[in-house]
Parts: C-alpha cells; sequence; structure tokens
C-alpha cells in the first residue's frame, strides 16, 4: 500500500505572498468550492439512478396500473392486474417453482457453505490461498456457461448424469421433463455458483470471532464439538443473515439459469415445470409487449415477495439465535 | 496450561481429503467444458465419456468462427468494451463520491448517504419493462448505450468506497491539503485516490466481472447482430444445441478472460469480498 504523503506532488505555494485582492477572491472560491463541490461530486449517482433506477421503478408502479402496449396504446385500469394475479394460475405456479428451487437450492447449500467455512478455519491449513480460489472459482464463471455445461451434464441420451446413474443400475431421467428432475438440475446449477462464495462469506465471520472465547471455553474442558454450537454458531448468526439475505434476493430473482435449461424457451417446459417468476414476468413484459403492464405487476409482486421472505427468514434465524 | 490446539479444530488429512473433493466439484464443469471442446461431436455419443482433451479444438472454434447466427467475436469486442468502459467509470465515480460521503462535510450528506444505501436493494428486474421502453425511446436498441450507461456508477461501489476511505485518509491530510489551497478536485486527485488505490482495484475486479457476466438486460435488449458474449453464447446454444463441441469451444474461450483475470488477482478479489462481508 503506497503511502499517500509521499505520492502527493508538491501542493500549490502557499497564498501568503499574493496582491490581497486576488487572495480574498481565492478565499472566496475556496469557500464555493468547499460548500457546492460536493454535490457536483455525488451528482453522477444520482443522475444515473435517477434516470436508469428512481424512474423506471416508478414508471413500472405507474404502468401495473394500466392496460399498458409497449408500443401502443394504454389505459388506466386501477388495480385490475393485481386483481387477475391472484387468480391466474400461472402466476401461482411461477411462486411454487421459483420457492421450491430456491429451498431445493439453499438449504444444502448453507450447510456446505457452513462445513466448507469450518474447514478452511481449521488451524495450521497449508495452501490457504489456494483452496480459497479454488472453491470460489466457479463464481467467476458466468452463467449463460454455467447453463450450457450443466444443460449437457443432464441431456436426457448421453448426459454424464445419467451414464453414472445407469452405472448404479437407474434408468436413464429425462430431466427437463418433471418438475422435481428440471428442479434439482437447477438448483444444483445454482449451488456448484454460489456454494463458494457463501463459504468465504462465512469464513470470514468466523475469522472474526475472538480467539479468547475459544481459550476460554478450553480451559472449562468444552470439547471441539461444544464449541463449535456454543460459540461458532451463535457468534455466525450476523453473519449468516447476511448470507441467507442474499441468497432470498438472488433466487427469488433466478433467470438465467432456467432459461438456458430449457433452451431459451421463457415457459421454462413443455408444462411450464420450471418457469420462475423472473421468467413469467419476462414472457408478460417484454416477450409480449402488448401486456407489458401485467408484467409490470409481476415485477412488483416479485420485490414485495422478496422483501417479505427476507423479512421472515431474518426474523426465524433471529429467533432460532435465541 | 492448555494447549493452542485445543482450540477448535486442526486441520487432518481428512481436512485435507474433504477440501480435494470440494475441488473437484467445483473445478470439474470447467474440465468438462475444455474435454467436450476440443473433441469432435461424435465423441459425445462414446460410452464411457471421454474423459481427457482431443485436438479438435481448431476445427471446432473455426466452425464458432465461421457461424453468422451467433457473431461470437462481435460479442466478444463488444463485452471487452463494456466492461471497460463501464468498470473505469464505477471507480471513477465511486471513489469520487466515496470521497465526499466520507470527508467533506455538506448539507444533507446523511440523508443522501442513506439514499445511496436504500438503492442498493432495488432489484434490476423490477425496472426491466420501463427501461425496455425507454431504450426504444432513445433509439438505443441493439446499441451497445443499452448496456453501459444504466450500469455507468453502482450504488455498492459509492458505499465500499467511502467505508475504506473513511480509515485510509487521514483528515489531518485532507486538511493540509486544504491549508495550502488545494482545490477539493485536485486534493481528491493528488491525496485520495493514491490512498483508495488497492480498494479501488478491487472495486474495479469485481465490476469487471460482474459486467462480463450481465445477462438478463442485455438479453432483454440486444439482438444476436450486436451481441455481449453471454447473449452470443446463449443464441449459439439455442440453435445448436445438437452441435455440442462448438457451443462448448465457444464457452471456453468465452470464460478464459475472466479466468485469466481470476488467476492473476483472485487474492485480492478474495480478500476484498471477505472484508466487505465483515464491514456490512
Amino acid at each position: 500500500m503506497s503511502l499517500p504523503a509521499t505520492s502527493a506532488p508538491p501542493l500549490s505555494p502557499p497564498s501568503t505572498g499574493r496582491p490581497p485582492s486576488r487572495r480574498r477572491r481565492a478565499d472566496r472560491l475556496a469557500r464555493l468550492d468547499l460548500r457546492y463541490s460536493p454535490y457536483l461530486y455525488i451528482a453522477p449517482f444520482f443522475i444515473i439512478f435517477g434516470i436508469f433506477g428512481l424512474y423506471p421503478m416508478a414508471r413500472t408502479a405507474w404502468m401495473s396500473l394500466h392496460d399498458w402496449n409497449l408500443v401502443g396504446e394504454h389505459t388506466f385500469i386501477g388495480l385490475d392486474n393485481y386483481v387477475a394475479l391472484l387468480s391466474d394460475e400461472y402466476f401461482w405456479n411461477a411462486v411454487v417453482n421459483t420457492f421450491g428451487i430456491f429451498l431445493l437450492a439453499t438449504i444444502p447449500q448453507l450447510l456446505a457453505a457452513l462445513f466448507l467455512a469450518n474447514l478452511l478455519n481449521r488451524t495450521r491449513l497449508r495452501g490457504l490461498t489456494f483452496w480459497r480460489m479454488a472453491i470460489f472459482v466457479p463464481n467467476v464463471t458466468s452463467v449463460a456457461a454455467v447453463g450450457i455445461v450443466f444443460a449437457m451434464l443432464f441431456q436426457r441420451d448421453f448426459g454424464l448424469v445419467n451414464w453414472l446413474l445407469g452405472l448404479l443400475g437407474i434408468d436413464a431421467i429425462d430431466w427437463s421433463a418433471h418438475r422435481w428432475s428440471s428442479w434439482t438440475a437447477i438448483a444444483l446449477m445454482v449451488d456448484w455458483r454460489w456454494t463458494g462464495y457463501n463459504t468465504l462469506i462465512l469464513l470470514a465471520g468466523m475469522q472474526a470471532i475472538p480467539r479468547v472465547l475459544y481459550e476460554a471455553a478450553a480451559i472449562d474442558g468444552a470439547s471441539q464439538w461444544r464449541q463449535f454450537w456454543r460459540i461458532t454458531l451463535p457468534q455466525l448468526t450476523p453473519t449468516f443473515a447476511f448470507v441467507v439475505i442474499i441468497s432470498t434476493i438472488g433466487g427469488l430473482q433466478l433467470f438465467t439459469e432456467p432459461l438456458i435449461f430449457g433452451n431459451g424457451r421463457v415457459r421454462g417446459g413443455s408444462q411450464r415445470e420450471f418457469q420462475t417468476l423472473a421468467m413469467y414476468m419476462y414472457e408478460k413484459g417484454i416477450e409480449n409487449l402488448t401486456t407489458a403492464g401485467y408484467g409490470a405487476a409481476i415485477a412488483w409482486a416479485i420485490f414485495l415477495l422478496i422483501l417479505v421472505a427476507s423479512a421472515v427468514n431474518f426474523l426465524l434465524i433471529r429467533r432460532t439465535a435465541k | 496450561m492448555v494447549a493452542a490446539s485445543q482450540r477448535l479444530w486442526r486441520a487432518s488429512p481428512l481436512t485435507y481429503l474433504a477440501l480435494i473433493f470440494a475441488v473437484l466439484l467445483s473445478i470439474y464443469p470447467f474440465y468438462y467444458m475444455i474435454v467436450i471442446g476440443t473433441r469432435s461431436l461424435d465423441a459425445i455419443n462414446s460410452v464411457p465419456p471421454p474423459v481427457t482433451p482431443g485436438g479438435a479444438f481448431r476445427d471446432n472454434f473455426a466452425r464458432v468462427l465461421d457461424n453468422d447466427a451467433a457473431n461470437f467475436l462481435t460479442g466478444l469486442r463488444n463485452s471487452l468494451i463494456v466492461s471497460t468502459v463501464v468498470t473505469v467509470s464505477v471507480m471513477f465515480t465511486s471513489t469520487l463520491a466515496g470521497f465526499t460521503f466520507a470527508k467533506l462535510r455538506f448539507t444533507g450528506r446523511n440523508i443522501l448517504l442513506l439514499a445511496v444505501v436504500v438503492t442498493m436493494m432495488v432489484p434490476t428486474q423490477l425496472n426491466i419493462i420501463p427501461l425496455w421502453g425507454m431504450m426504444q425511446d432513445f433509439g438505443w436498441h441493439d446499441t451497445l448505450y443499452a448496456v453501459t450507461v444504466p450500469f455507468l456508477t453502482t450504488a455498492f461501489g459509492v458505499v465500499m468506497m467511502r467505508q475504506y476511505a473513511i480509515q485510509a485518509v487521514p483528515d489531518e491530510l485532507i486538511e493540509a491539503a486544504r491549508v495550502d489551497g488545494c482545490h477539493t478536485l485536485r486534493t481528491y486527485w493528488h491525496v485520495v485516490l493514491p490512498a483508495l488505490r488497492p480498494a479501488a482495484g478491487v472495486l474495479g475486479l469485481l465490476t469487471f466481472m460482474e459486467t462480463w457476466n450481465l445477462f438478463l438486460w442485455p438479453y432483454a435488449v440486444l439482438t444476436p447482430e450486436n451481441p455481449t458474449l453471454q447473449v452470443s453464447l446463449a443464441f449459439l446454444s439455442y440453435a445448436y444445441y445438437t452441435d455440442y463441441s462448438q457451443v462448448f469451444v465457444a464457452t471456453v474461450v468465452g470464460t478464459l478472460p475472466l479466468l485469466f483475470v481470476f488467476i492473476l488477482f483472485g487474492r485480492q478479489i478474495i480478500a476484498g469480498i471477505m472484508e466487505g462481508a465483515i464491514k456490512s
């Protein structure tokens, strides 16, 4: 890390030598600078966010109250889109799929991450950087690449997974044709990409636990398992909450993996076996521009579901920790 | 006395065994990509499946290059342009705004900072339908503007740089520069930026990887005529899903730039992610 003081070039000469009038002007400029330039420096963020974040968000809300054609007319219909959503079986199908894949992916993933983080947290482990990098590397790959590779691994006729199952005497499975099998394949893609990331976050949390706690427990004769249950896990609660909420936000927006798994068809399987909420929104709002208002209502529904699910998860973790 | 080794578990041969197993699982799909991408098409049907790379890389890649439906090279070039521009812009705007929030005093600072933090929670999906319409209005449909301009700043970057600036840039240094008649922008450039360099580097790496891997929005707003790499890969896989060798060799080549970055800077990237987790 470089020392800032040494890398700074000579600053402008002290102002004492200047004529009084110029000095007054310089003072005034300096005051103006201190007062107003901060706004200038944060302006780029707020301008970009205003145009491409806040405005579209409000517009999504506005559109959701209309029968809106993205390339044509629109008429105000109040909450009709939301009412229609409540009795839309495809919407509820997508809700079930999204939460199903989310649970199927997240629970094993967090357990695996906890296990791996605990391995990496052991004393006298050699090659720590190598292990961390090797476990994290799937996260560097693009989702499109992950989708392509896993679609191939789960291919019915010559995919590796079916070949391995064949060795065990199990008949080839048409992974994309059933609900449970497509969910499993998609959940595995998510897990492959995100377990390493969550491992690192949990490891960071473990390393921040004060060592004296363990030393005190060891003096009291607490076994290593007991230390894990009584010290590591409770101390890890905030980190765990962070990981769970990040996974919830990502999981409820799942889009690319099921899309590529289904060969680009946004309906996700012939009977919509694995169409997620994000895919349903895409189908209604972008693929069919005439139903953009309905798509906008789905977008807000996803956002609300994320908020509710995050809050529920947060409370659950807080309660279990107590 | 209690030996230090009483503290939690020590690494044992079993630890290494479990880690090796985990690493094999995380590396295998990459290896599989290379195996299929470097073999001719009929290797796929062979039983047992092939486990070593073959020599058909050039053949397969030539088919990718000849393929007008996916415009792979255009995608590669577009992704390099977009990721570079976004990375440079995010690094610049985040360090400037982060320094401002950390070290300068101005009315409304806290409420504006809170606004930045809140914006981190807005998912892209909430925006894409009207954004799509806006791109039509701007005439940005199927252009690189559509996938660059909305990403030129990030709330994450501003917050990360602010956290870092608080501890990395001593107030005395800013004060000294000011007494010497330094304009705040000069202070930023000559005093603050050098001090923020390590963290800005990590932010740059994370931004580059994230931009390179963006999918949903580019997919919605670009066409196979002028795609980013990810969009090109997706269309390649839909159209040629029987020519696995071709799709896989494109996937290998499309993954290499990021793997290269990761092998060079993985240590810093990982340190950045782990530090970020503790602070938040």
